[in-house]
């Protein structure tokens, strides 16, 4: 009989959960203690591998953790207690499901003989989270808790990347059992996503691309996704064959803002020249994007005209909204890389260039036009000062969710990917702030900027505090419009201009507020004021927050409006008041 | 077709539903089913049918036949969505292969004297089904066959005393020598 105790792989559930930590290459991770952590925590205290980051509400450990693997690529850990610091994670990790970010959260709960007896702080965590996670544990024996850990990294990681939770109850924390490092056996055997594209598909693909008149590339975040491999194989291609390439908001990055091959970003707030080239083309190839509803507009009239190749390696992601011509599943960094291989091999470059007299045309719209002002600070022309402010610089910028958020990708270019990271598919308010210290954390040298709007700001305006407590000198851009500005260009636009409680009538002082954590405040009215004042918030070793009093009524254009196609945007010149009632005429029915 | 104003698009889709009957071959571990039937609610998909249990217990494999309805595009989203699930080996639509059996037991209590009870006897020995308990007033028969057989037994046993009726949902495996 072996001696046991002296076996280094006999520890507590807790310890384990550390090790696993530590063997997956964990260096921060976001949380917030409680009953039914702390022998976790005891763990924590005793080693110093794992740097613990004290949030001050769980969403706001959800989020860091999103934005620390949204701007690293490295899955983001949270540890939470149980009841409501479990609840509390449901959002972060329905908004990592929705944009496929992976997450790791940990969560407490009650001593196994205590789980359904509405034990204090007790709640069904697996089963509330069965649907916001990529998968989900429960641990009832120490002994399949590394397995599952390990496990949770890898379903976490690979695949379509999302959020994962286990949850370990009090009495596993702190059963002695047996750990072993990560191996194969770990993971379900009937997991195994595909990660390599089927060659006649690709073949299929190269030749729409080869005879293509008038393409265009249409990416998303699945090749940020993807890795690194994959950018430089979607730039790679647009060289290759010349063709446009547009994004979703989750895709910006992928390819260069600068590139001359960029038609911007897509969708309901796209450009207008990205949005006609996606209805005239007519070849369209879509790699790890999914057809959202905020792309597509109207189903029945997307994109009419073109033979679709949808990459994906999320074979659901497939005909879920529009029938595409040639699926391919798999990785779409290797079958990028296969496309290219074939397609230089056997295509010549099309002529593409009557195709780009024509987008040029379109480009001519300048749909992206707003009218400067010498006594107002216009929200556009917020972004663009602090865009060339940043520009140049090791920046990377969150963002809330509304107006702001459109603005940021029409107004800020971005060059790389990793660089921008905001909630695209839930829409998550308050997002952009804890999502700004897990990137500085990520980052502590870099320049990190939550843009944002005064509304969503103050839903997790909290973490102000952590930033302060963890000197994660965090920019907190804010267009204060003293609007939720979308919820009221919505109302205006759709529900006669009843503006209903879309104001908020009582704004904190947000100088005074960050000077009560302890960071610093910049208020800034006038326009001439502007560009000195961002110097001065860049140049602040400390966190900011930086309240930019921006015109209250400014609408976010152009804009597709509802049940319309691609073809029918609202260009700003047009949007009078005449025009815009047309265009949204209809009914008042809310769906 | 004018739209009402809305944050979202609203689209009329006209493909005709269809029925099919999936077989899902699943880690038989705690919470499986949840995940299943959750899938179906969260994303407003129909059950017609469910028929779950272990198949091979030394591998932890458990098999469960759905029967749902939805447009091809929903049923091919239906089984797109479960395969991607973590515990979930494989997903085999029964009705497109055209090759598959499929089966339903049910268990029919019918109550009556006299003409009705010797009417009941004669229906079930014609439908093949078995008297597997019985009073003087009663009888419980137990049936096999496919949905349309087992509906069509209930509605004759109805005039002649159905008491209630227990059915296990459709269980289904394909024709030849091949497993799924």
């Amino acid at each position: 009989m072996s001696d046991k105790s002296h076996d280094p792989n006999q520890m507590t559930g807790a310890a384990m959960i550390v090790r696993a930590l530590i063997d997956h290459g964990v260096t921060d991770i976001f949380g917030y203690p409680g009953g039914a952590v702390l022998p976790i925590y005891d763990e924590i205290f005793q080693q110093s591998e794992v740097q613990h980051i004290l949030v001050r509400h769980e969403q706001g450990a959800g989020h860091a953790a999103e934005g620390y693997a949204r701007s690293t690529g490295k899955p983001g850990v949270a540890l939470v207690t149980s009841g409501p610091g479990a609840t509390n994670m449901v959002t972060p990790l329905t908004d990592a499901l929705m944009d496929s970010i992976p997450l790791v959260c940990i969560s407490g709960q009650v001593p196994t003989h205590l789980i359904g007896n509405d034990a204090f702080q007790e709640c069904d965590t697996v089963g509330i989270t069965r649907p916001c996670t990529k998968h989900n544990w429960l641990v009832r024996d120490v002994n399949d808790l590394a397995k599952v850990l390990h496990e949770a990294f890898y379903v976490a990681t690979t695949g379509r990347p999302g959020p994962v939770l286990v949850d370990v109850p009090k009495d596993v924390q702190f059963a002695t059992g047996t750990y072993h490092p990560p191996r194969k056996s770990d993971v379900h055997r009937s997991y195994a996503p595909r990660v390599k594209g089927d060659a006649t598909q690709i073949r299929k693909a190269v030749a729409l691309l080869a005879n293509a008149k008038r393409p265009v590339i249409y990416s998303g975040g699945g090749v940020i996704n993807s890795g690194p491999e994959a950018t430089k194989l979607l730039r790679e291609l647009v060289e290759v064959t010349g063709f446009p390439i547009t994004s979703t908001l989750m895709g910006l990055g992928a390819y260069p803002a600068s590139g001359k091959s960029w038609l911007g970003m897509l969708g309901m707030h796209g450009t207008y020249e990205a949005n006609m080239t996606m209805h005239d083309c007519d070849v369209m190839l879509c790699v790890g994007a999914r057809f959202d509803d905020r792309i597509t507009g109207r189903v029945d009239a997307f994109s009419p005209g073109s033979k679709k190749i949808h990459i994906d390696i999320d074979p659901s992601s497939i005909n879920k909204n529009i029938r595409v011509d040639v699926p391919i599943i798999g990785d779409c960094g290797n079958i990028l890389g296969d496309i290219l291989q074939v397609f230089k091999a056997e295509a010549k470059k099309p002529d593409v260039k009557a195709w780009w007299q024509q987008i040029a045309q379109w480009r001519a719209r300048n749909s992206l036009y707003y009218k400067k002002s010498n006594d107002i600070i216009l929200p556009q022309h917020a972004i663009q000062s602090l865009f060339e402010a940043t520009r140049g610089r090791d920046t990377y910028i969150t963002t809330e969710v509304g107006q702001h958020q459109m603005w940021a990708a029409q107004f800020y270019g971005f060059e790389e990917p990793h660089r921008w990271m905001t909630s695209g598919g839930l829409g998550t308010m308050g997002y952009g702030l804890p999502a700004a210290v897990g990137v500085q954390v990520a980052h502590p040298d870099s320049l990190v900027i939550d843009i944002a709007g005064d509304a969503s700001v103050q839903m997790t305006m909290q973490e102000m505090s952590t930033a302060v407590q963890y000197e994660l000198p965090i920019k907190i851009f804010i267009l204060n419009n003293q609007y939720m500005g979308m919820v009221r260009q919505w109302q205006q636009l759709l529900h006669g201009n009843r503006l209903s409680h879309s104001y908020s009538e009582a704004m904190p002082d947000f100088v005074k507020l960050a000077e009560a954590y302890g960071g610093v405040g910049i208020q800034v009215h006038k326009p001439g004021d502007l560009d000195g004042a961002i110097q001065e918030m860049i140049s602040v070793k400390r966190p900011v927050l930086f309240d930019c009093r921006v015109a209250s009524l400014e609408n976010c254009f152009p804009m597709i409006p509802s049940g319309k196609a691609h073809n029918e945007m609202l260009l700003p010149e047009q949007a009078n008041d005449e025009a815009t009632a047309k265009a949204f005429a209809g009914g008042k029915a809310l769906v | 077709m004018n739209q009402p104003a809305s944050a979202y698009f609203i689209e009329e889709r006209h493909d005709p539903n269809e029925t099919h009957t999936l077989s899902v071959l699943v880690q038989n571990e705690p919470g499986v089913l949840a995940r299943v039937i959750g899938l179906f609610s969260g994303r407003g998909y129909n059950i017609e049918s469910l028929t779950v249990s272990e198949t091979e217990s030394q591998k932890h494999l458990s098999r469960i036949t759905i029967v749902t309805t939805g447009t091809p595009m929903v049923i091919e989203q239906i089984k797109h969505q479960l395969d991607r699930m973590i515990p979930v080996y494989r997903v085999v639509d029964m009705t497109l292969t055209k090759r598959s059996i499929e089966r339903e037991l049910a268990m029919v209590k019918v109550r009556g004297e006299g003409d009705h009870r010797v009417e009941a006897l004669r229906l079930a020995d014609a439908f093949r089904a078995r008297v597997i308990d019985a009073t003087t007033e009663s009888f419980v028969f137990e049936i096999t066959g496919n949905t349309d057989k087992i509906n069509q037994f209930i509605d004759l046993m109805r005039p002649l005393g159905l008491v209630e009726v227990s059915r296990t949902g459709v269980a289904a495996i394909g024709r030849g020598p091949e497993g799924m």
